[in-house]
């Protein structure tokens, strides 16, 4: 157990260190950073006082090195439009997209995990019909489409929610939170919807597949031939031999949620990390994409190795191979 | 001789097991006549659309905003009401299909190639050259294609200079959504070949001195491409996908070609003011046709492997 953990560890740090040096990549060669830090009058002597001043005379390998010691510390530099500091800006932002995400992945996860248990089990029935063909049209609506959907059936046609920004927040500390007011609340519903839509239709087929697939094998028509109840098959027996592969993909698409968010915050206008990002990209604002690129792997990171972590909790068997 | 050939392959085809369920599956037929149709469609926009969005003698402001022709105050001329601009919404709905699909068919010919090149070789070659292709898979797939597809686009941004965007920004966007989906078919292909090359058809071949080249062209490629062909039609719906999402969010093609996700980024602005047609009609066409190449591929998955009947 702890040797698998130190060798997850270990490839962990690797793929940290790979984003990182693309990161770096990206902030030394595309553009002129100087260029992208002075204005048009600045005189020659400066830039190069600037140049020395920043290290970029450096060799490659020692400019990398401050590079990924600075990162580790959450040290990215200024952006090129913002004139701030980068992790400022993104941390100011990183609780709008964390409570969107964490929202999302509740929703996902409570309607999709029943409602693909139900499709199993009543498979014939109409209900179960119903939501299988609804789920495709799912899956094939991009999620700026659902998004703008709600908007107009229930920001512009019933004019119920509010279909822009965050409402009103509360600071804790540095963490702002729209979930202690009303407004804050109710502008959380669309947006939370929009984004769990794709991976809630994902993780209900998902069931579907894994319980279909565990409900044939021979244990569970065991279980059945001594007579226990259907609630102590399904449930007992069958639902948690199918957690495996749930918690892997359920795990990933997590952590894709915070990758998707970038759409739904355009969509709605959400404060978060995502739309910070996406304007970057239009105006070519290098360190915020570098920063959000390293914090975004690091996010899938964390949620792998929880995953890989988790599996041992679930399924006996690796932990038999283990020993 | 060669006619006599050609029958055999048609007959080949029309006899196969593939077409037989083809033709024993309702859904798959409708998806295919719609996908088929689209794509003609699209293709010869410029004859049947009844107006040249693009020509700008012939549209006129003075049109803007105009209803669809079956509610009140719409115009017989604009089937499905204008934009802003004037423009048909109709005639830009096919010409914006016809961006959709050049970019979504060219994405996914680009994955394709270096999927397949990186997956061959890695299985073939194995030792180093594999580990390494595949250590670079591993650390893309922990990505989402969408976050690849952005960063790419994002970063050609900063390179090009930005006179050049408008004009090549489409080759950008194909370059970003392809290299971000080469994955799933270089690991599907290194599977396969893994297990092809050491049948004997293959050993056959290195012991009479073919090169390694022809043997992966000649007779491993042909084997490995029944799993390539159900992975590109489900790519095809999520590059169509991607490349609708990028240009939504303002990072794909210019608005002087739009494709469908630009004309939902058009409408999108005219939301709130009640001209819900020039959203939602470019919305349905996209979700129509990803939908049926979705069908279509879902079809093609279980027609080709026996084990999911």
């Amino acid at each position: 157990m702890i040797s698998f953990i130190l060798k997850r560890l270990v490839q962990s740090v690797i793929v940290m260190l790979t984003v990182a040096l693309i990161a770096f990549s990206m902030f030394r060669f595309v553009g002129d950073p100087i260029n992208n830090m002075v204005g048009q009058d600045t005189s020659r002597a400066d830039r190069e006082a600037l140049t020395e001043r920043l290290g970029l005379n450096d060799p490659f390998i020692v400019q990398f090195g401050r590079f990924a010691l600075n990162a580790a510390q959450g040290d990215f530099g200024f952006s090129y439009k913002f004139r701030q500091p980068v992790n400022k800006l993104i941390l100011e932002r990183m609780s709008a997209t964390l409570e969107l995400s964490f929202v999302s992945a509740v929703l996902a996860l409570a309607i999709g995990i029943p409602a693909g248990v139900y499709t199993a089990l009543k498979k014939k029935g109409f209900l179960s019909r119903g939501i299988m063909t609804l789920s495709l049209v799912g899956v094939s609506l991009p999620t700026f489409l659902i998004g703008i959907l709600l908007i107009l059936l229930f920001g512009v046609v019933l004019r119920w929610l509010p279909t822009f920004g965050r409402g009103d927040v509360v600071a804790i500390g540095g963490w702002t939170t729209g979930f202690l007011t009303v407004s804050g609340l109710k502008s959380l519903i669309l947006p939370s919807i929009t984004l769990a839509l794709f991976q809630m239709t994902l993780i209900m087929r998902l069931v579907r597949a894994e319980m279909l697939e565990v409900l044939r094998t021979d244990f569970i028509k065991f279980a059945r031939a001594r007579g226990l109840p259907d609630r102590a098959v399904h449930f007992k027996h069958a639902l948690k031999n199918t957690l495996v592969p749930v918690i892997t993909i359920t795990g990933l698409q997590l952590g894709s949620l915070i990758a998707f968010a970038i759409i739904t915050e355009s969509v709605f206008q959400w404060p978060g990390m995502g739309l910070l990002f996406i304007q970057a990209i239009s105006d070519v604002d290098i360190p915020i994409m570098a920063a959000y690129l390293v914090l975004i792997a690091f996010f899938f990171v964390i949620i792998n190795m929880v995953v890989d972590i988790l599996y041992y909790a679930v399924d006996p068997r690796l932990r038999a191979d283990d020993a | 001789m060669e006619q006599s050939l050609e029958r055999t392959r048609l007959q080949r085809i029309f006899g196969s097991d593939i077409w037989y369920s083809f033709t024993h599956n309702p859904t798959a037929i409708f998806s295919a006549i719609v996908t088929v149709g689209m794509i003609l469609a699209a293709i010869f926009a410029p004859w049947i659309a009844p107006h040249d969005p693009f020509d700008l003698a012939t549209i006129s402001i003075m049109d803007g905003n105009l209803p669809p022709a079956w509610s009140a105050g719409g115009d017989m001329n604009f089937l499905l009401g204008t934009d802003d601009q004037g423009r048909g919404i109709l005639s830009t709905i096919l010409y914006g299909a016809r961006i959709s699909l050049l970019v979504g068919f060219s994405s996914v010919i680009f994955s394709m190639v270096v999927g397949i090149t990186l997956g061959l070789v890695s299985g073939y070659v194995g030792g180093r050259t594999d580990a390494l292709i595949m250590r670079i898979a591993d650390i893309q797939l922990s990505f989402p294609a969408i976050l690849i597809a952005l960063l790419v686009d994002g970063v050609a941004r900063g390179l090009i200079p930005s006179e050049m965007h408008s004009e090549i920004s489409i080759y950008v966007l194909i370059f970003a959504i392809g290299i971000s989906g080469w994955v799933q078919y270089a690991r599907t292909v290194r599977g396969s070949t893994l297990v092809e090359k050491n049948k004997e058809y293959v050993q056959a071949a290195r012991v009479i001195g073919i090169r390694p080249f022809t043997i992966l062209r000649r007779h491993i490629l042909p084997n490995v491409m029944g799993p390539v062909m159900v992975i590109a039609t489900i790519h095809l719906a999520i590059a169509i996908i991607t490349e609708a999402t990028l240009s939504f969010l303002g990072v794909g093609v210019p608005p002087t070609t739009p494709s469908l996700g630009t004309l939902i980024r058009i409408g999108n602005e005219y939301l709130f003011s009640g001209d819900w047609w020039i959203t939602i009609f470019p919305g349905i066409t996209l979700v129509v046709l990803v939908l049926a190449v979705n069908l279509l591929g879902d079809w093609m998955r279980d027609a080709l492997n026996p084990k999911l009947r």
